[in-house]
């Protein structure tokens, strides 16, 4: 049984924006859901209306096989946890976790020992008897997730939860978010803006863009085989590479034309080449992950397309150096090992791994191969 | 001694102790979050008086010299309603008493002529107490749950109401009365101290949702999604949750209805007479009846007994005035 499923759904607003066009998602029972896109794509109208914060429009949304369209936020059974936290401020630590369930009518020893044990298990305890307005952005996200928790709630809704977290503090809470789901089992989720966060903590991942699921899968698979250009180009960092370029035939070899200024080189792709045929002599869109080419010895198989290629700008990060060069008039990101890397003016020799490239069509910028 | 202004001024955040090591200043020790932006020379200023520059002086000076200006009127009427007759007509109008009498005081609570009654301000004053209190109460209250509508629970049509009580804020005094004294002619509350509360609670109702909806905006909505998704109702989050942090705006709230109400002259002669006068449609009749002598501290006092409510509220609530309508988001 599906925990959560989105059947067909709509939001349209009274001047007649649709801002969700038909949105179909389900997920299991304890998988852990990212809804990732950029703003104003509609994943947080989703999440409210999960939540039973805004109206549905048309379509259904199920939690548990249970229709909830015209249940209130109360009824769902869910727990929310905000960008801004929303910690009620005039209440301290120990209040917020226990609001809802008060309100709820819980036994107060109950109430206790849950307060207490969501407490150890984000370490909060010795902030209970502090208000909002005197702990850090870290402490009032690990408390925003102690109401959350206590709550028991069937889904957890997380809204950019990270967000407002400093760097370092918000690759500490991922790994927490990430441990807490693994311990509870919980179904999550989890909205954001941030391609890392959905790689790194999603079961399944719904990458939106205008009110349409662009692509819904696993991480790996969305990052392998994305749908079209925009999920390519939004998923994964740095992005993708896309090279304009023209599919030739060179004997029994289909492949794409690349040149620098000193020439050409003809990359032959192994993908389906009866597929592929139809495009001969054609202008695709080339799509290639930095990390697909890359210097001769990074590169781990032999006989694959070298080039050498002049060296624009180089930019180290300290595990990889990125290699900047030019091919078709488009900046080309590779991915080096650190000690490879030429320097800027100089020529370097380059590896391109085009078993995972794909085309895209110039026009529709969907997926050819 | 000059080298520690520039250990004052130079000093980054770092909200420790400074010290300049010098014995004329002392360590001055602030918290970033307590210090207004931009605040760093006006500190330095007030630790440090070498730093009083000419154009520091003059400012100084400027409003000092207000201040003697806005005060001497009370000072004129509080001197001499301790003066006796003899004493204002001989002396100069800044002369202090030459002999301290409290029987105008007495005279103008108690019995001086309002008209034809002899009984002083005692009773009017008691008629503002009971139309003010509850004026200023029913349209805090009024006021407080109209601007949570308005800005958490937006319906079809909130911004128009919302809109038509703001323009509620804009309609003059006089425009309002001859159809206010039909509908209190129609209740049958004319001339009663219960119309005049009706008549101030509409009135009032206009500015009191605008200070509390420019106050709830400001407060995030996620925090009322929170309380939703919590099981908390409309009632339950506006007492639980948006009431304790309503402080600021209730006192100024309730400082600008109070010094309203109490100091309306207007309604209170149109909609109330006779017995049921405000106090200033009282200290009105009390300064224009003349019976022979014109006794100035008897007039002087009964205005200080006017004006003594609104002068407690101010000091007892003055200071979160200020802070209240500079009360800004509120850091969840």
């Amino acid at each position: 049984m599906a925990a959560l499923s989105i059947n067909n759904v709509y939001k349209t607003y009274a001047n007649g924006t649709d801002v969700l066009k038909g949105i179909d998602i389900a997920i299991e029972d304890g998988q852990f859901l990212i809804l990732v896109g950029p703003s104003g794509c509609g994943k947080s109208t989703l999440l409210n209306m999960i939540a039973g914060l805004d109206d549905i429009s048309s379509g259904d949304i199920e939690i548990g096989g249970k229709r909830v369209n015209d249940l209130s936020p109360k009824d769902r059974d869910i727990a929310m946890v905000f960008q801004s936290y929303a910690l009620y401020p005039s209440m301290t630590v120990r209040q917020n976790i226990s609001f809802g369930l008060e309100i709820r009518k819980v036994a107060q020893a109950e109430i206790d020992a849950t307060v207490n044990r969501v407490a150890e298990m984000l370490q909060i305890t010795h902030l209970l008897d502090r208000k909002p307005g005197q702990m850090s952005g870290g402490q009032r996200q690990r408390v925003a997730m102690g109401r959350a928790l206590a709550r028991n709630p069937s889904i957890f809704l997380f809204d950019e939860p990270l967000s407002n977290l400093d760097a370092k503090l918000r690759v500490e809470m991922r790994t927490e978010i990430k441990l807490m789901h693994q311990r509870l089992k919980s179904t999550i989720v989890y909205v954001t803006h941030d391609q890392i966060e959905a790689m790194t903590l999603g079961d399944k991942i719904a990458v939106m863009k205008d009110g349409i699921v662009q692509q819904f899968g696993s991480p790996q698979d969305i990052y392998d085989n994305p749908a079209n250009l925009f999920v390519a180009s939004f998923i994964g960092s740095p992005s993708m590479n896309f090279i304009p370029a023209t599919v030739v035939q060179t004997g029994s070899d289909i492949g794409v034309k690349i040149c620098d200024d000193k020439g050409c080189v003809v990359l032959p792709l192994p993908h389906d080449k009866a597929k592929l045929a139809s495009f001969v002599g054609q202008e695709v869109i080339f799509g290639i992950r930095p990390e697909q080419i890359t210097d001769a010895r990074t590169a781990y198989r032999e006989g694959l397309p070298v080039m050498s290629c002049h060296i624009d700008v180089i930019e180290p990060t300290g595990p990889d150096t990125l290699v900047f060069v030019s091919l078709n008039n488009t900046k080309v990101c590779c991915r080096t090992h650190p000690t490879e890397a030429k320097h800027p003016g100089h020529s370097m020799e380059l590896v391109f791994d085009v078993s995972k490239a794909v085309l895209f069509d110039p026009k529709t910028e969907a997926r050819i191969v | 001694m000059f080298n520690s202004a520039k250990n004052t001024a130079v000093q980054p955040d770092s909200g420790v102790a400074r010290c300049s090591g010098s014995r004329r200043t002392p360590c001055t020790v602030s918290t970033p979050a307590l210090r207004a932006p931009g605040s760093r020379t006006a500190q330095a200023g007030f630790v440090l008086l070498p730093n009083l520059t000419v154009g520091r002086a003059l400012v100084y000076a400027a409003l000092l010299l207000m201040a003697i200006y806005y005060l001497l009127p009370l000072y004129v009427m509080l001197t001499t309603s301790f003066k006796s007759l003899d004493d204002i007509r001989a002396g100069n109008m800044l002369s202090l008493p030459q002999a301290w009498q409290g029987g105008a005081w007495v005279k103008a609570w108690a019995e001086a002529c309002t008209g034809v009654e002899c009984n002083g301000m005692q009773g009017f004053f008691w008629n503002s107490i009971k139309m003010t209190l509850p004026a200023v109460a029913i349209s805090t209250i009024l006021g407080a749950v109209n601007g949570y509508v308005v800005s958490m629970w937006r319906f079809r049509g909130s911004d128009a109401l919302f809109t038509m009580l703001l323009v509620g804020c804009f309609i003059p005094f006089q425009v309002v009365l001859l159809p206010m004294a039909q509908v209190l002619g129609m209740l049958g509350i004319a001339n009663t101290t219960t119309g005049l509360v009706l008549v101030h609670v509409v009135y009032g109702t206009a500015f009191t949702t605008l200070f509390f909806r420019n106050f709830y905006i400001t407060v995030p909505d996620e925090l009322v999604k929170a309380a939703r998704i919590d099981g908390a109702g409309f009632w339950t989050i506006f007492l639980r949750i948006l009431l304790p942090i309503s402080g600021p705006i209730f006192v100024v709230c309730i400082i600008w209805q109070f010094t309203q109400i109490w100091n309306d002259f207007l309604f209170g002669v149109v909609f109330a007479s006779g017995e049921a006068q405000p106090i200033t449609v009282a200290l009105n009749n009390l300064v224009n009846t003349s019976t022979g002598v014109k006794e100035y501290n008897v007039d002087m006092a009964a205005a200080i007994i006017a004006a003594l409510p609104t002068l407690f509220v101010y000091m007892v609530a003055g200071r979160y005035f200020v802070r209240g309508l500079t009360a800004g988001a509120v850091k969840g």
